[in-house]
């Protein structure tokens, strides 16, 4: 118990670390209140220039930033009603109408307080939850894991909207370009076409950036010409009265993130979202209507959507599974730094469990400091002419591309994949599960082929494997449900039984 | 499996791009070790690329399927003068990097692109781009310490003196 407190208080106690927490909160929160940017974004950039780092500082750099990416996309939620990220769309519904009614230093207020108690509770419930989840990975067999990848990677792909064989063909991508270069267990050559550039692998680095930095940055070159609209905000620092009156629900809401957090291919969008919807439902006489400037409509997502974070750390740290395209990069650069994310993390390594816990707590107290004091700042920067801001962005993703292997091929690479994924996402593939596949391509290798040579190479007895063990016949129905659920077959059954 | 109402320009085009893409892999990844065994390492990239052919190709059909969008224009909606000059200037950039080195790519990067995208001065451009160059590099190449190509300028050198200077050595 000690040794866990002072691993968790590392950050604490290091005044470079906490400097690298609240800078990186601090970014995070401009990262996320720019419509456009994206913490995905962000991290990914970052790895590469944290890559010679000491693995402290740079995850807590990332930390901090992924946190305050999350609350950030409220901000011009409320102030302009563009959601700066994902997951701050629900906040819109209800922060934007207040904003038009002179509401807005009010709701930026109240949302900085309710993201900070959701953050508190999906911290404590990581640490409370990730060490027994942890036990209870470690009779996993490989096939669990080998169905976990493909549960993750199935669920980003059918949540992500619009169609499932879209999401299903980009992860397929993403496992296959992680099959480049040498195969670790044979040393056999995969997809190199004797070129000696594909031998090491493409670098998932170049990868991120592009599908993330460069396509994103092109993507928004269709939208240059919307002007920047200012804002003028009040009263920040909400009264105790009103936390009072809302804490109940974000108690409420809170949970329902880290819940939804916590599982494989949700985020804080879709918590944001259910918790919009939980909120509507058990408040009955709400001061204002929903979508006309509800307090409570504003407090459930934003709690929500910051509980997430912690609940989305759970099957990161402990089984290695990825639940979005954040997490996955946040593996990624924990792979970098030689850290392997699952449960022999808590055995091997409870200094890096509990220090990302410590960061994450640190990152939420500076999001609570920066976002009732920093507004003014905020609300500054948003305005920054994208003209300016894109270059900026692109020249960035090549120095980001180039630093980590010093060679000009992972920025054609780099420029490849941010190519690609403009047309991606344009035909509305959607960008995660490519990411995700490249992060889980060799767990889902490395235990497909420990699963079958345990049971002497027979599809039979695979199967077997799976009925008779409760866990991987969980997961298996799992994948087949929610294959089935995305097929016409399972929409027509639903209208026949909501016919009848 | 929902039918898009309505089919972008080039989407088409990119779907059978992809369908053949995937076949292509596929026989690259049957050509890592072919049918051996199911613990082969092909048997997984086989497996992926299998279901992005099949899945391609179900995009393909469905999009095939569906109503052309007539209004729009593939070099007005989805690649227009803009993103394919800034996509040229990327490339331009990327090839300029290793013989010109970074600063003096990037500065011309910068002041062209912001010039082209703002359509604002030279002046402007000229200073916006100069700062955001200056804060890039004093950011990344002191606080990261990334090396980038040095190529023509003499950045080691500069750096060098500098630090003399401040130093305060003769």
């Amino acid at each position: 118990m000690p040794e866990t407190l002072s691993y968790f208080l590392t950050v604490w106690t290091h005044p470079q670390l906490m400097l690298l927490v609240g800078l990186g909160t601090l970014a995070g929160i401009y990262v996320g209140a720019i419509p456009g940017l994206s913490v995905t974004m962000a991290v990914s950039i970052l790895i590469s220039f944290t890559f010679s780092w000491d693995v402290q500082p740079a995850i807590a750099l990332m930390i901090g930033i992924y946190m305050g990416g999350v609350y950030g996309g409220s901000r011009t939620a409320i102030l302009l009603n563009i959601p700066g990220a994902p997951s701050a769309i629900a906040t819109a519904m209800d922060g934007y109408p207040m904003a038009q009614k002179g509401e807005a230093g009010t709701a930026i207020g109240v949302t900085t307080v309710m993201s900070f108690v959701g953050g508190l509770i999906g911290i404590t419930v990581l640490a409370v939850a990730a060490p027994l989840v942890s036990d209870f990975a470690l009779s996993f067999q490989p096939r669990d894991y080998m169905l976990l990848a493909v549960l993750g990677i199935l669920l980003v792909g059918s949540l992500s909207g619009g169609s499932l064989l879209k999401g299903i063909f980009a992860g397929a991508f993403g496992i296959a370009i992680g099959a480049v270069g040498m195969d670790p267990l044979t040393y056999t050559e995969r997809f190199t076409f004797d070129t000696q550039l594909l031998r090491g692998g493409v670098s998932f680095i170049a990868v991120m950036i592009g599908m993330f930095g460069v396509s994103e940055a092109l993507h928004q070159l269709h939208h240059l010409d919307t002007p920047a609209i200012k804002q003028k905000i009040s009263k920040i620092v909400p009264s105790w009265r009103v936390i009072r009156t809302y804490l109940p629900l974000s108690l409420q809401t809170s949970s329902i993130g880290v819940i939804i957090g916590a599982l494989p291919g949700t985020g804080g969008d879709i918590a944001a979202l259910m918790a919009y919807d939980h909120a509507k439902r058990v408040t009955k006489n709400p001061k204002v209507p929903f979508g006309e400037g509800a307090m409570e409509g504003l407090v459930a997502p934003e709690t929500a959507n910051n509980a997430a974070v912690g609940g989305a750390f759970i099957p990161m740290m402990t089984l290695g599974i990825p639940g979005d395209a954040v997490t996955a990069i946040m593996i990624g650069a924990l792979y970098i730094h030689g850290l392997n994310p699952g449960p022999m993390l808590m055995i091997d390594k409870p200094d890096m469990f509990w220090f990302i816990v410590g960061s994450l707590a640190m990152a939420n107290v500076f999001m609570l400091v920066f976002g009732l004091t920093g507004i003014r700042v905020f609300t500054k920067i948003v305005e920054m002419p994208r003209a300016v801001l894109i270059p900026l962005i692109l020249l960035l993703s090549i120095v980001g591309a180039y630093a980590v292997n010093n060679a000009i091929t992972d920025i054609y690479w780099m420029l490849g994949f941010g190519i690609l994924g403009y047309f991606l996402k344009h035909y509305d593939y959607p960008l995660g599960p490519v990411i995700l596949g490249v992060i889980l391509s060799r767990l889902l290798d490395d235990n497909w082929r420990r699963a079958i040579i345990s049971e002497r190479e027979s599809l039979p007895k695979f199967f077997a494997g799976i009925v008779s063990s409760p866990l991987s016949l969980t997961l298996f129905t799992a994948v087949i449900l929610i294959f089935i659920s995305q097929t016409p077959l399972w929409a027509a059954a639903k209208k026949k039984v909501f016919k009848a | 499996m929902k039918h898009p109402a309505k089919r972008k320009s080039g989407e088409l085009a990119f779907a059978a791009f992809l369908t053949i893409a995937s076949i292509g892999l596929l026989v690259s990844a049957y050509s890592i070790s072919k049918f051996e065994a199911l613990s082969a390492p092909g048997a997984i990239p086989m497996a992926t690329t299998l279901v992005m052919v099949i899945t391609a190709s179900l995009v393909f059909y469905q999009t095939s399927r569906a109503t052309p969008d007539t209004q729009g224009k593939f070099f007005v909606d989805i690649m227009p003068p803009r993103i394919a000059i800034i996509a040229a200037l990327l490339i331009a950039y990327a090839i300029a990097l290793k013989p010109l080195g970074f600063l003096p790519t990037s500065a011309v990067f910068l002041l062209v692109t912001i010039k082209y995208l703002s359509r604002r001065s030279w002046f402007f451009a000229t200073i916006v781009g100069l700062a955001c160059l200056l804060g890039i590099y004093l950011v990344f190449r002191i606080v990261f310490t990334v090396l980038m190509p040095a190529g023509i300028v003499p950045e080691g050198e500069i750096l060098a003196w500098m630090r003399h200077i401040f130093a305060g050595e003769k």
